[in-house]
């Protein structure tokens, strides 16, 4: 079995199974999967809240003599049509049916992002506060006790801080990854270097500095230390980089998932639900690397 | 990919159960999280989320803390007049065509001694000056120059009796219909807040009708929707329960938190 093809991962009941080792600490498991429901509910409520006003501008306030540096809208074309416009600095596209006009309940709506993407589907600005700021509670508390579980069980230490020798072979690792190679054998059983390095981004900069961000939204927080707001750019730079953040995190799951499915989907679901993650044998690659 | 173009040697049923699968996933949960917000019962759970907002940042904050105040140079070319912007009421309107001459401020309520004062009255008064950022709901800023009477010092001619725990804002614009008009509330420590100004000047101009002339209050540490426009009493409460649906405002009434620090 060339290691590498995803189709070629043997199925739980085949002969050709490895053992099982406990990968995932209850705890693990329990506080990913309230992140996969609290980010998908934040993203979604938070995408209805930028609707209410779909612009993102740099510095203190909106309105300064400088343009917002994002900013969806509708506009009507010379021949008399409604199109979807999404202004990134000084380049204007057509994103018409997904970005500033969009089908909603069989309609076209003048809208930021789309129904389906946001919560509630239909505009909604109060409730879609509710769902996020009751999200955002969970997301930091669910943090909290994963990061106290982490570093007292030395999770942190053990499986998530780079060796020196994983740091040596970053060459190696992203070769792995582009080719779609994934380790057997002993090496399975720890995390690569590369997902070791994108889970300590998401866990130490990424998480965090949305919660910043979204800090840094809030009129009362602001006055906590005078003119803390004002190091990451102000307020209206506070929100862009919420967006901003918000889909490296997007980018972070599309990869992660990716991954998921081409190194064994079953085996690594199976390892975040019950905890059991299958090391298949040790084979031997099929061409020379 | 549909299922016509994939080779018979591949099974075809998993491509399309999982895409399948996943639009099944996503209308379920955005036909579930529509359904939730539409029930009695959800809404009052993710409630909880504005309550501990409410009590961390009070924890984490001090009373006092002081909201950031800029120059000259971060102001906005022209403050966005947001929601009413000339109330379509004959009332308000005749006050206006007078320049505000006959209106008055009525403060009342639970109060030892409810009093009446004129624009002029009001500009008398110890002023504050700020240069503040004022933070509206939908995510937009402005930055913008109030000069106005701190409304501690109107509470301390009226003298607020022990039971008073929130001001409230009866304002002259209509916002239905119906005849509901504006209506807001602050609790006593924002009340007394240094930076809570009932102000009558914008950039160094008069108010104008389109921010809420005569007189709108400025609450630095909460969102826009809390700084009540075309003020015309200020009534001293213990309870919301007798004001618009309850909830302590136009907008909370409507579903929006009252306490709107983030």
């Amino acid at each position: 079995m060339p290691d590498g093809e995803p189709e070629a991962i043997p199925p739980p009941q085949s002969a050709a199974r490895g053992h099982l080792y406990r990968r995932h600490a209850l705890v693990v498991r329990v506080t990913h999967w309230i992140n996969v429901i609290a980010l998908t509910i934040l993203l979604m409520s938070g995408l209805q809240i930028f609707n209410a006003h779909p612009s993102l501008s740099w510095g203190k306030s909106s309105y300064t003599n400088r343009a917002p540096i994002f900013e969806t809208g509708a506009a009507i074309t010379a021949d008399g049509r409604t199109i979807g416009t999404t202004r990134i600095f000084d380049h204007t596209f057509d994103t018409t049916g997904v970005l500033g006009l969009s089908t909603d309940g069989g309609r076209q709506v003048a809208k930021g992002f789309p129904a389906w993407i946001t919560i509630p589907s239909f505009q909604w600005l109060a409730m879609a506060r509710h769902w996020h700021f009751f999200f955002a509670w969970l997301l930091v508390i669910n943090g909290c006790v994963y990061l106290a579980f982490s570093f007292l069980s030395r999770h942190v230490a053990r499986d998530l801080l780079p060796t020196r020798l994983d740091l040596r072979s970053i060459g190696r690792s992203i070769l792995d990854h582009v080719r779609f190679r994934h380790p057997t054998g002993a090496a399975a059983a720890r995390y690569n270097v590369l997902q070791k390095l994108a889970y300590l981004a998401v866990i130490f900069i990424l998480l965090p500095a949305m919660i910043l961000t979204g800090w840094a939204m809030s009129p009362r927080l602001d006055t906590a230390l005078p003119g803390w707001v004002e190091f990451i750019g102000g307020r209206q730079s506070a929100r862009t980089l919420h967006f901003a953040v918000a889909w490296t995190l997007v980018l972070f799951v599309l990869v992660h998932v990716f991954e998921v499915l081409i190194s064994g989907v079953w085996n690594n679901l199976r390892s975040m639900i019950t905890g059991r993650y299958e090391i298949a044998p040790e084979l031997r690659p099929r061409e020379p690397m | 990919m549909s299922a016509h173009r994939e080779s018979p040697a591949d099974s075809e049923s998993p491509g399309r159960l999982r895409r399948n699968l996943l639009t099944a996933v996503g209308g379920l949960l955005l036909g579930g999280c529509d359904a939730l917000s539409r029930t009695d019962w959800f809404p009052g759970i993710l409630k909880a989320g504005e309550t501990l907002s409410r009590r961390v940042q009070h924890a984490v904050t001090a009373r006092k803390s002081m909201a950031e105040e800029f120059t000259e140079r971060d102001l906005s070319p022209t403050f966005r007049s947001n929601g009413t912007g000339n109330p379509n009421d004959a009332a308000y309107q005749a006050l206006a065509q007078a320049g505000f001459s006959n209106w008055q401020l009525q403060v009342d309520g639970l109060v030892e001694q409810p009093m009446g004062f004129s624009l002029e009255q009001l500009r008398a008064m110890r002023s504050r000056v700020q240069i503040t950022r004022h933070d509206c709901v939908e995510g937009w800023s402005a930055i913008g120059k109030w000069k106005g009477v701190p409304l501690a010092d109107v509470l301390t001619l009226v003298r607020p009796i022990a039971a008073a725990r929130f001001v409230v804002f009866h304002c002259a614009d209509p916002m239905d219909g119906h005849g509901t008009k504006y209506y807001e509330s602050i609790d006593m420590e924002d009340a007394y807040h240094p930076q809570t100004i009932l102000a009558y000047e914008l950039n160094d101009a008069t108010l104008p009708i389109a921010n809420g002339a005569p007189l709108r209050v400025r609450v630095e540490r909460q969102l826009g929707y809390k700084m009540a426009k075309y003020i015309m009493r200020l009534q001293l409460v213990d309870s919301f329960a007798a004001i618009g649906r309850g909830r302590g405002g136009y907008w909370e009434d409507q579903g929006y938190e009252w306490y709107a620090g983030i």
